[in-house]
């Protein structure tokens, strides 16, 4: 995406080509071209692209695919952060 | 383990879910904002009244409640859309869910799903100008889309529901609804199919893609489903994060203004004042704003460099020449320090930053910037000994 691209080797996103049916669901929900069919099979094509939004392991019919999706909101996770430290107290998950 | 309870209820603001005619402030295509995660307080959008925005007449019978709606937007809808990017009233900006008619939808008239945020609802409506549709807004308690989908609020329990509440079934006579692409994070398509027999299409990411996508067939071309994240996209998200980010600015300068008044003397106190400001707002704006030029993949790399050049520039203009060594060592460790914080807190607005990924910074640049912050005011207090 015109230069912004994240940290690589972080994402969780994993597929099990084994029991995918080549439904094409994975391509059609992600934001991120990450998957690519070939053939009848889905395939990982750029997984540093992306966000674990969890779109495409929700829309799997046969859940092969698996991603820690969530957590997105960094002051979410900023306080969270604090507060697992101890450094602040309460209010937590301020952020939403 | 405690960061798994916060799975559940933060969520990332990150923009769109249909970027469209929101001719805020100045013209364009504008992004849907959403900053952290929408409203802090839970609001409904309560029943369906002749008072929704855009209302022209019922349709149907009257126990159906089905309003029809305009496409065109007044001056009202633009003020309110640029008063809530700049965190005015976001949490009244909210329309009821429900059916509502685009036009004069008949039976085979396509079914547009879309969240009850105000914008949202108001660029799919306005998309659709010209056409006969149906319009399902769902309750997502004001939130865009994309941040509703995330909390699963624009879910299959909401979406199931809402279908079977407003007699979709009757109608219409097709079994398919069009939703955002950027709704799927909340939805499982296969469960909507299972227990409606509606099956579920995701049409486009914008809804200014919505006409040709629907001209051509219904056909998501590669464009469609591609999320962007333009210069516009970021620079109308930088107002309400300002505004969400006065709060501590206030707390922190003032504290901050205070001690080196009276460590210092005002001329002091002004200028350590301004440099803190100037970190945040680097932070804030500058950085979102400049994201793609700025090297770096990690924003806490990125802001820190912006904050490098923060403090050179400070260095050159505001009398460098006289500070102290250890004043200028403590500037240029705690001011890219204080804006690599804020912009790390901008992953939550981008439309490509994994959850992962963030973590990883945190655990990395929280000890950092907060050990830089700490060795900088140590060595303001020693510098007064020397
Ligand atoms: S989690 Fe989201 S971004 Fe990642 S591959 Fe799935 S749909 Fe694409
Ligand atoms: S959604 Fe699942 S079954 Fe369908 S193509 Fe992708 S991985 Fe295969």
């Amino acid at each position: 995406m015109f230069g912004l691209r994240y940290l690589e080797n972080v994402v969780t996103l994993r597929l099990n080509p084994a029991g995918c049916t080549g439904c094409g669901r994975c391509v059609e929900v992600c934001p991120h071209q990450v998957f690519a069919l070939e053939g009848r099979k889905a395939r990982i094509d750029d997984c540093d692209a992306c966000m674990e939004c969890g779109a495409c392991a929700k829309n799997c019919p046969v859940r092969v695919i698996t991603v820690d999706a969530g957590v997105g909101c960094a002051s979410g996770m900023i306080n969270e952060w604090l507060q697992y430290h101890n450094i602040r107290r309460g209010g937590g998950g301020s952020c939403c | 383990m405690k960061i798994h309870q916060v799975k559940k209820i933060t969520r990332s603001t990150r923009i769109p879910q249909a970027n469209a005619a929101d001719r805020c402030c100045g013209s364009g295509k504008g992004t849907e904002t959403a900053s952290c995660c929408g409203p802090l307080m839970i609001v409904a959008g309560g029943e369906i009244t002749d008072k929704v925005p855009g209302f022209i007449s019922w349709v149907g019978t009257a126990a159906e409640k089905v309003p029809r709606i305009a496409t065109s937007l007044t001056y009202a809808d633009h003020a309110g859309a640029c008063m809530a990017r700049w965190g005015i009233n976001r949490m009244r900006y909210i329309v009821p869910p429900g059916r509502y008619a685009i036009g004069t939808p008949g039976p085979d008239a396509p079914v547009l799903v879309t969240g009850n945020y105000k914008m949202s609802f108001d660029m799919v409506r306005n998309a659709l100008s010209g056409r006969n549709a149906w319009l399902l807004v769902l309750e997502t308690f004001g939130v865009n889309v994309w941040c509703a989908a995330g909390k699963g609020t624009f879910g299959t329990a909401e979406l199931v529901r809402r279908i079977q509440k407003t007699g979709l079934h009757q109608a219409v006579s097709h079994r398919q609804l069009l939703l955002p692409i950027l709704g799927a994070p909340g939805v499982s398509a296969h469960e909507v199919a299972k227990r409606t027999g509606f099956t579920v299409r995701y049409a486009a990411i914008r809804a200014e893609d919505l006409p040709s996508f629907l001209d051509n067939g219904m056909v998501t071309t590669p464009e469609m489903r591609k999320i962007g994240f333009t210069t516009y996209d970021r620079l109308v998200l930088v107002p309400v994060e300002i505004v969400l980010t006065l709060k501590s600015i206030a707390l922190f300068g003032g504290a901050l203004f205070l001690a080196a008044l009276l460590a210092n003397g005002f001329g002091a106190a002004t200028v350590m004042t301004l440099a803190y400001l100037g970190a945040v707002l680097t932070g804030v704006a500058i950085v979102p704003v400049l994201l793609p030029w700025i090297p770096g993949r990690s924003f806490a790399v990125k802001g820190a460099l912006a904050g490098v050049v923060w403090s050179a520039d400070l260095y050159l203009y505001a009398g460098g020449g006289s500070w102290s060594v250890t004043t200028t060592i403590a500037a240029f460790l705690a001011l890219p320090a204080i804006c690599a914080f804020y912009a790390l807190n901008f992953t939550g607005c981008t439309t490509y930053t994994s959850p992962s990924g963030v973590k990883k910074e945190m655990h990395l640049g929280m000890p950092a910037m907060g050990s830089a912050v700490i060795a900088a005011v140590l060595l303001l207090v020693v510098g007064r000994f020397l």
